[in-house]
């Protein structure tokens, strides 16, 4: 017994899972104040609301050690699976279980374009949950990863004078930063230039090596088949199909008509 | 797709467990696995918030900043702002209304200053309080922290507005002679016991703007009501003289007249216990408790929800 828990311990479980966005006000396609006026007076379920099924009774275990890919066409709920398994979006019906805090790499809301990049490292690295030590120790390794002051002094300048690519460059440099139990990265690696994704690539590996459980959205085959030993496949909210990398794969490719 | 296919193809292709024929539950509770997302303990939350207290004050102090940094004069505006501010309210209520009744203007100028700085505090707590949770769900629903950081650090802002505020309340109360004494002291009760009720109000429309975001829309008309039935340009007892005397208390004891009250009794030497109502302190610390309680308890009651929607 204590042999197999040694080879197989669980780090996520979901368990029929559903998700439901609500959304106010697109219920009828009218969105004239009259509309939803009638909305609010016609009593219904629940007036002027939409709801939209994202996750549709999902269920699976992931293991220590795994590296997971998550795939499917755009719209198929693997971004909202993502939130569900990290706690951030409520689930409609079924559980999530997780050992220890899941986190998503991925800073992007904490960070304030008004604000110099030394302050939005700062301050990303406190909305992560690191102390204001651990942020002094590792400010300088984040701001040479990101390369941003490779062209002058831009790291004292507000974020909103960076390029696109730059701003994605500090942003991932932030999240990567931290150390994670079960990690979940969502299509992190298109950012910057050639040079940036080949070295956030490597980070992702350290990253993986350190962490329990690695999940990765991504469209990219050749970096899902690079990164991952495990694939899900979901459309339209549901599992289509879960196994070996290469097995899913390449019924995905079928699927897709490649 | 129905479900009967789906679950076949999971079945087929999942790689065989060790613990196969458990349910998800009971595998969970085998190896210690947590539901995620569940709401903590009040006690384990309220340790949760202190870990990110330097979340919540680098938070207040980023948003203060990034407020006015597209502006020429930059930071300056914050002290510029409640200036122009108190400017207007002087213009219309003291020039053309006279709403100063019989008190003289080295009075009413400070009283009315004082007052639109100290109902501004709670009002603009509670308008960012009700967009904490539903202007930031990009954040909520990227990272992990207790939800209260965000209004906290909302009021905490406001807070650090209002200290902006009170360089200029100090400016307008020398030039009127009102010089710092010993009652100057009696602002820092003041300030803190209506940042805990701020706080506590800021938690609760946080709740109930992150269900019904429309609030936002609302809370504008609901605030001019209460700010001019607090008593922020005339004095209640003596605007509510020939009143029945219930009237003007109801209206003395609301949190926001308190507050007003006591800074005014702080800053100005005139404004002495005859304008403020029976166990005024009482009031102050009776509102503060039982909102910043009551606003805590009932915002962490929803804790695992908001994000949703």
């Amino acid at each position: 017994m204590a042999e197999q828990q040694d080879a197989r311990i669980p780090t996520v479980i979901a368990d029929d899972l559903h998700i439901v966005y609500r959304v106010n006000g697109a219920k009828s396609g009218k969105g004239s104040a009259t509309a939803a006026l009638s909305r609010i007076l016609k009593r219904g379920e629940e007036r002027g609301v939409r709801k939209v099924h994202a996750v549709r009774g999902v269920s699976f275990v992931a293991y220590r050690g795994e590296a997971i890919g998550l795939i499917g066409s755009n719209g198929s709920g693997k971004s909202t699976l993502l939130r569900a398994i990290a706690g951030l979006l409520p689930a409609e019906q079924g559980k999530v279980y997780t050992d220890g805090q899941p986190s998503l790499l991925g800073v992007n809301a904490a960070l304030m374009n008004d604000l110099t990049g030394e302050r939005n490292v700062i301050l990303g690295g406190l909305a992560m949950g690191m102390s204001r030590e651990e942020i002094k120790e590792r400010y300088q390794d984040i701001v040479d990863f990101s390369g941003i002051n490779e062209k002058g002094d831009f790291i004292t300048l507000p974020m909103r004078t960076y390029s696109s690519g730059m701003a994605a460059r500090l942003r991932f440099s932030i999240a990567a930063a931290k150390d994670h139990d079960v990690l979940m990265i969502d299509e992190a690696l298109a950012t910057g230039d050639r040079k940036f994704q080949k070295r956030s690539e490597d980070r992702i590996r350290e990253l993986r090596k350190e962490a329990g459980t690695v999940f990765l959205v991504s469209h990219n085959n050749k970096s899902i088949r690079d990164t991952c030993n495990r694939v899900l496949w979901l459309e339209r909210g549901e599992l289509r199909m879960d196994g070996p990398t290469d097995e899913v794969l390449k019924e995905y490719e079928k699927f897709t008509g490649k | 797709m129905s479900e009967t296919t789906h679950d076949a193809t999971v079945a087929v292709s999942a790689p065989a467990a060790p613990d196969e024929g458990l349910a998800a539950k009971e595998l969970a509770a085998k190896h210690g696995l947590s539901v995620s997302g569940a709401r903590p303990s009040l006690i384990e939350y309220v340790r949760q918030l202190w870990d990110r207290r330097h979340f919540i004050l680098a938070f207040s102090r980023a948003k203060l900043t990034a407020q006015y940094s597209q502006a020429k004069l930059g930071q300056l505006w914050q002290v510029a702002t409640p200036l122009l501010n108190a400017a207007v309210y002087f213009f219309i209520f003291g020039l053309l209304l006279e709403a100063d009744r019989g008190m003289s203007r080295e009075v009413y100028i400070p009283f009315l200053v004082t007052g639109v700085f100290v109902f501004t505090f709670t009002q603009s707590s509670v308008m960012a309080g009700v967009r904490a949770i539903s202007g930031n769900l990009g954040l909520v629903r990227a990272l992990h922290f207790p939800r209260a950081s965000l209004p906290i650090s909302f009021a905490l802002q406001q807070l650090q507005q209002l200290l902006f505020s009170m360089i200029v309340l100090f400016a307008v109360a020398v030039g009127f002679g009102h010089y710092p004494d010993l009652s100057w002291v009696l602002i820092v009760p003041a300030l803190v016991l209506q940042f805990c009720f701020n706080t506590g109000l800021a938690l609760i429309m946080a709740r109930a703007g992150a269900k019904t975001p429309d609030l936002a829309q609302l809370m504008p008309f609901v605030m001019r009501t209460w700010m001019y039935a607090s008593g922020v340009m005339f004095s209640i007892p003596i605007f509510l003289a020939d009143k029945p005397a219930w009237m003007a208390n109801v209206l003395q004891w609301n949190p926001a007249a308190i507050y007003m009250d006591l800074m005014r009794y702080a800053l100005i030497d005139e404004y002495d216990q005859k304008f403020l109502p029976d166990h005024v302190w009482a009031a102050a610390g009776g509102w503060a408790v039982l909102f910043a309680l009551g606003g805590f308890v009932y915002f962490w009651k929803a804790e695992e929800r908001y994000g949703r929607g």
